[in-house]
């Protein structure tokens, strides 16, 4: 039998970090995108739009990321398409983090007095230029802590990709596990690799926030 | 291309989803009562206690904090009994929640905690009352009415949460979704009933917990 060193324990997750990072990215940015669209559509007040997405964002805050998951695993397949843990965990986290990313950007853009919308308004900005011009650029100062924030959200969820097989960091702690039968040692180490990802993410998220409030005092 | 759905393959198979329905409740109302409990005591040692509680607190808060629900059960139910400390799945699933959302509760407490006005606390220490009673009276009934939104969302994550206990082979509703699509292979209505249910858990708790806080917890 191949004997495993903390040093192996510790490579090995080290390797599989690389595929929770790119897990995340993928979901943060394809849920950014995802999310400003559904933010504008809100905003553009066409009829049955604001009803529409809030019931989006409710059906993804209100159920367990895990089934999302599973639904996006076995859905894709219904359609007769051969899925990938890949594709699956993908699509689940991004429609995940644009559900979770409009509402907080609703609420940043909320915050923009109302007067700022008609004061565009009055110089005959059409809604575009009033988005692009007025609102976003104060929006967007607003956002950045809360966004930050839920970027550490995005790499916890990421952990729950391992159930439907898709290999990152939780399940690559699972295997090394089931080789070397020392869980309490591989699950440490695995808390701490997500612990040293999540807690440098936080720390900037808190410390934006401050100095946003010191800024407004 | 033709897809077939069979919902009635898995609704049929009601006594299991009913039961997971029961264990996924079970498991939100034990924990949301502990986990609260403990996120009051530890929100009040970050705020009165010593320095070298503070840290102990403030380093358990960020751990759970900056690390995954899964990997936590995992690390209680795999990881413990390498420790010594055997568990049955129920109560690993309950101590993980548990764990879980007091590190939440204790920040969400203890920013009611701080909004408490100073003058408050003068007033009730003048009245004679010990720093317990300041707390236990004065100061935390306020508190939690003011962070009590705040709170009831975080349990309901934390609900929507357990469904990974399922993963670990406690019987909740994730767990019997799972048992019925690998009898009948009816995997997607079987995940898609599983889902809506959460989704009518979560709304149905949020307005009980919205309903209970007033009447139970601070009086109206």
């Amino acid at each position: 039998m191949v004997d495993f060193s903390l040093w192996d324990i510790f490579r090995n997750l080290l390797l599989a970090t690389r595929w929770t990072v790119v897990l995340s990215l993928i979901a943060f940015i394809g849920g950014g995108l995802v999310g400003l669209v559904l933010l504008v559509f809100r905003l553009s007040k066409t009829p049955g739009a604001n009803k529409l997405v809030g019931g989006y964002v409710q059906l993804f805050q209100g159920t367990p990321l895990l089934m999302q998951l599973f639904l996006s695993y076995f859905g894709i397949a219904l359609f007769g398409i051969n899925t990938s843990a890949w594709v699956a965990a993908a699509l689940a986290l991004t429609l995940y983090t644009s559900a979770f990313l409009t509402e907080i950007w609703r609420g940043c853009v909320n915050s923009i007095p109302k007067g700022q919308w008609e004061a565009a308004q009055s110089l005959a900005l059409n809604f575009p230029e009033q988005l692009r011009y007025v609102v976003l650029p104060q929006a967007v100062k607003i956002a950045i802590p809360p966004t930050v924030g839920f970027l550490v959200q995005v790499i916890k969820g990421t952990a729950l990709a391992s159930v439907i097989g898709f290999v990152e960091l939780t399940k690559a702690g699972t295997m090394i596990t089931n080789a070397t039968f020392k869980p309490f040692l591989v699950y440490s180490c695995l808390a701490l690799m997500y612990f040293a990802l999540c807690f440098p993410i936080s720390l900037i998220a808190h410390r934006l926030e401050r100095n946003m409030n010191r800024g407004r005092q | 291309m033709r897809i077939d759905l069979d919902f009635l393959a898995v609704l049929s198979q009601w006594p299991l989803l009913l039961k997971g329905v029961g264990w996924t409740l079970a498991l939100t109302v034990i924990s949301a009562t502990i986990g609260v409990m403990v996120g009051v005591a530890c929100a009040w040692s970050r705020a009165n206690g010593p320095v070298w509680l503070k840290w102990v607190v403030g380093s358990y808060v960020e751990l759970v904090r900056n690390t995954p629900f899964i990997v936590q059960l995992f690390f209680i139910y795999f990881g413990l009994p390498a420790a010594g400390l055997k568990l049955s799945p129920e109560v690993a699933s309950i101590i993980a929640m548990v764990v879980n959302l007091s590190a939440y509760a204790t920040e969400i407490i203890r920013a009611g905690i701080e909004a408490t006005p100073k003058g408050q606390i003068e007033a009730a220490m003048s009245l004679a009352l010990n720093r317990m009673q300041t707390f236990t009276r004065v100061v935390l009934p306020p508190a939690l009415k003011k962070v009590w939104p705040a709170m009831v969302s975080q349990i309901i994550i934390v609900m929507l949460g357990s469904a990974v206990c399922g993963q670990i082979s406690t019987e909740e509703l994730s767990y019997a979704a799972n048992l019925i699509q690998s009898r009948n292979f009816r995997a997607f209505e079987a995940f898609i009933v599983a889902t809506l249910i959460y989704l009518v858990l979560s709304m149905a708790v949020r307005h009980l917990l919205n309903w209970l806080g007033p009447r139970f917890l601070w009086g109206r």
